[in-house]
């Protein structure tokens, strides 16, 4: 039974999705128990699974059986394999337990915002965990490419089955989406001509036994590629066109659970690819392209913040500090020096928790006062405590202060940047951090003083319902319980801060030999 | 760099023409999903541009004059089934070890037409992966396709400028703080939404 924990983790929400589907067509008060029982097992798959990693190291899973072949024909793979060591373990537990807390906020938003559609919504919603999981967990590159799509199939459906806008924003992902996916299928292609395999770890041995493999232009074209298409699919600055729109637009379960997800999965994956697959050594000794995709990066930090800083549109500038995040990891990554890449793979968990827990928070604020706005925030701390003390966390988090999370994956980068020589890299992590400090600092002033805001006329706080139960009437305790988990999660990735980064060290492994 | 004679130039451009073929159809598909306005037209790109992809895929597994991997009764499968897991470059190396595995068993094949080893195996790998992606772009035009009815229901356009002015005009109609749309609770507020 311990055995098949990776693929009971990859069943459940998969039969969970199936089932809905074929036994409860008609009846959406199914909907939400089949999520939470599917997750909840998928959970506890995860959990032990890491446990069963943290005591045996590398897990390595030959799904239905089929071994690799004799020595004799090089011990290929011929079936897909799944892989789980430390960082995947983690990533793993991570992304099931966003979905399963989200579930929570989800649970009292289906009907509303979804009416007659709550079990389609459920089967995506699903459907999007099996995909993001399988992204994390496999290693075989054809594999990866296929769960890629149906995260993206899912994620584009779950974002069209929203507002009237929504169908648009989602029209333009399609396109941005499908390119990308296209271009990562073409450099696997490359590679598969290549080596003659797909199984990312049968590629890198070819890859590190051949000098003459490494030398191909195809190779690079290959790693060009796939790096390419990763970019689209995550964001990356002048690549991020599709993103704010899809995640504003989108039903608010949906942005809550993509916004954390999807981008950070893709900083996963390429993480993967380039520490598993093309390998640290390759990338940064015979491909000279650190100067160029670090100096790519910071323009995305800047242009992120200062989007963020433009909007007014509270949603809007979460999505933008979500593509000044995406610069932080993938230049953390680029530098190629181990502190860069524990600080990239570290942001990747504590970016995933505190965006949670602002989107969450900001959704229950939204839905309070019934605006989009940064006025919105009037008087928050005193209608809603709760919603407010978790966005403090997230925000304090965002600009980087210490019991947060924020801080400490920062912290790795910033060393990784001092450490590389790149101090543009450091310069723009430390302006956005200021610009991120301005940005919630201005909430806090709306949230806290009785000002004018913007063009709307005098506020009176004194003017708003004051009847101290309504606060927990209107914001359900199923999403209040969702924002205490998320708060503490920031917090606890924070102060665990040194086991993370043990384990994101055993996983960049001592055999990786780091560029200079 | 040498200078290639006339006669290999011409060889590497024919040699390679379904390399060429599919990064046409590429550069088509990606021209026409960036620059044109329709968005039908838009979809029409982005499926030239996978069938790019496939093409590249499927030409690649393609070989002269091989057979269809299955195989024969009586042959020591394991040994067979091995060699058409390799990749092209193993091809010929591994054609050889194929026909030396099934000298023994040639009277079980012996109507085949030629020996195994010269017809060799085609890979099938690639033809496979390729079935999923076309499984995988069929669903993304669905579901595109879909997208794009909506945008038709509610813009009454399918032209992306023409919708871009409708988004434009109907967010500066709505006065700014009441953009309040189907994800706020009405309740909440008490008050009506027009």
């Amino acid at each position: 039974m311990m055995d098949q924990m990776p693929t009971i983790l990859m069943l459940a929400p998969f039969i969970g999705a199936v089932g809905l589907s074929l036994l409860a067509w008609r009846r959406p008060a199914a909907a939400m128990p089949v999520v939470f029982g599917a997750l909840a097992i998928t959970v506890l798959a995860a959990v032990l699974t890491l446990r069963e990693v943290l005591a045996n190291g590398t897990i390595t899973y030959l799904l239905s059986g089929w071994d690799r072949l004799p020595e004799r024909a090089e011990g290929m793979a011929v079936g897909i394999e799944y892989k789980i060591d430390a960082f995947n373990a983690l990533v793993l537990v991570l992304i099931p337990a966003i979905a399963l807390i989200n579930a929570l906020y989800l649970r009292t938003r289906l009907a509303v915002e979804c009416a007659g559609k709550e079990i389609l919504y459920a089967i995506l919603y699903l459907l999007l965990v099996v995909g993001l999981c399988g992204m994390v967990i496999t290693n075989d590159a054809f594999n990866l490419y296929v769960l890629l799509e149906i995260s993206s199939l899912t994620s584009y459906a779950l974002i069209g089955i929203g507002r009237r806008r929504a169908a648009h924003a989602t029209f333009n992902y399609i396109m941005t989406g499908t390119i990308g996916a296209s271009f990562f299928l073409l450099g696997v292609g490359y590679l598969y001509i290549q080596v003659g395999t797909l199984n990312i770890g049968d590629i890198h041995e070819a890859l590190m036994a051949s000098s003459e493999l490494r030398g191909l232009a195809s190779i690079k074209v290959a790693a060009m590629m796939i790096m390419a298409g990763l970019w689209l699919k995550m964001g990356l600055f002048p690549l991020h066109g599709w993103l704010p729109n899809a995640y504003r637009y989108a039903p608010t379960a949906t942005g809550s659970l993509m916004a954390p997800l999807v981008t950070k999965v893709m900083v996963v994956v390429m993480l993967r690819m380039m520490v598993s697959l093309f390998g640290l050594d390759y990338l940064f000794a015979e491909l000279n392209w650190r100067p160029v995709i670090v100096g790519i990066a910071c323009v995305a930090i800047l242009a992120g913040s200062f989007f963020a800083l433009a909007q007014r549109d509270i949603r809007g500038m979460l999505c933008f500090l979500i593509v000044a995040e995406v610069g932080y990891m993938v230049g953390g990554a680029w530098l190629g020096n181990e502190a860069g890449i524990t600080g990239a793979a570290y942001h990747v968990l504590s970016d995933a928790c505190m965006t949670f827990c602002l989107f969450l928070a900001v959704a229950a604020i939204i839905l309070r006062t019934g605006e989009h706005r940064l006025s919105a925030f009037r008087g928050a701390f005193r209608k809603m405590p709760v919603a407010m003390a978790a966005f403090t966390v997230g925000a304090l988090s965002m600009v980087g202060l210490p019991p947060t999370c924020g801080f400490f994956s920062k912290w790795y980068l910033l060393i990784g940047g001092v450490e590389a020589g790149q101090w543009h890299y450091v310069a723009c992590l430390l302006i956005s951090s200021l610009v991120n400090a301005v940005l919630f600092f201005r909430i806090f002033e709306i949230a806290l003083m009785k000002v004018e805001v913007e063009e709307s006329g005098s506020f009176d706080v004194d003017a708003l319902p004051e009847d101290p139960e309504d606060r927990w009437v209107r914001v359900p305790v199923g999403t209040i319980v969702a924002m205490i988990v998320a708060a503490t999660a920031v917090l606890m990735i924070g102060l665990l801060n040194r086991p993370i980064a043990s384990f994101i060290a055993t996983w960049i492994g001592q055999a990786v030999e780091v560029a200079p | 760099m040498e200078l290639l004679t006339l006669t290999a130039q011409f060889e590497w451009i024919l040699g390679k023409s379904n390399y060429w073929a599919s990064t046409v159809l590429l550069l088509i598909g990606l021209h026409a999903m960036i620059s044109k306005n329709n968005l039908i037209k838009k979809l029409i790109g982005m499926s030239i541009f996978q069938t790019g992809i496939i093409l590249f895929y499927v030409s690649a597994g393609a070989k002269h004059g091989a057979q269809i991997p299955i195989v024969h009764y009586g042959h020591d499968s394991h040994e067979s089934h091995d060699k058409a897991a390799h990749a092209a470059e193993h091809a010929a190396d591994a054609g050889q070890q194929v026909a030396e595995a099934a000298a023994p068993a040639a009277n079980h094949a012996a109507d085949a037409t030629h020996t195994l080893g010269e017809t060799l195996y085609a890979n099938p790998l690639p033809h496979v992966l390729m079935l999923t992606a076309i499984v995988v772009g069929v669903a993304t035009l669905g579901l595109a396709l879909a997208m794009v009815q909506k945008v038709y229901a509610a813009y009454g356009s399918i032209e992306e400028d023409e919708v871009l002015d409708a988004i434009a005009d109907s967010t500066a109609d709505s006065t700014a703080d009441n953009t309040v749309d189907s994800t706020v609770d009405r309740t909440v507020k008490g008050t009506p939404e027009a």
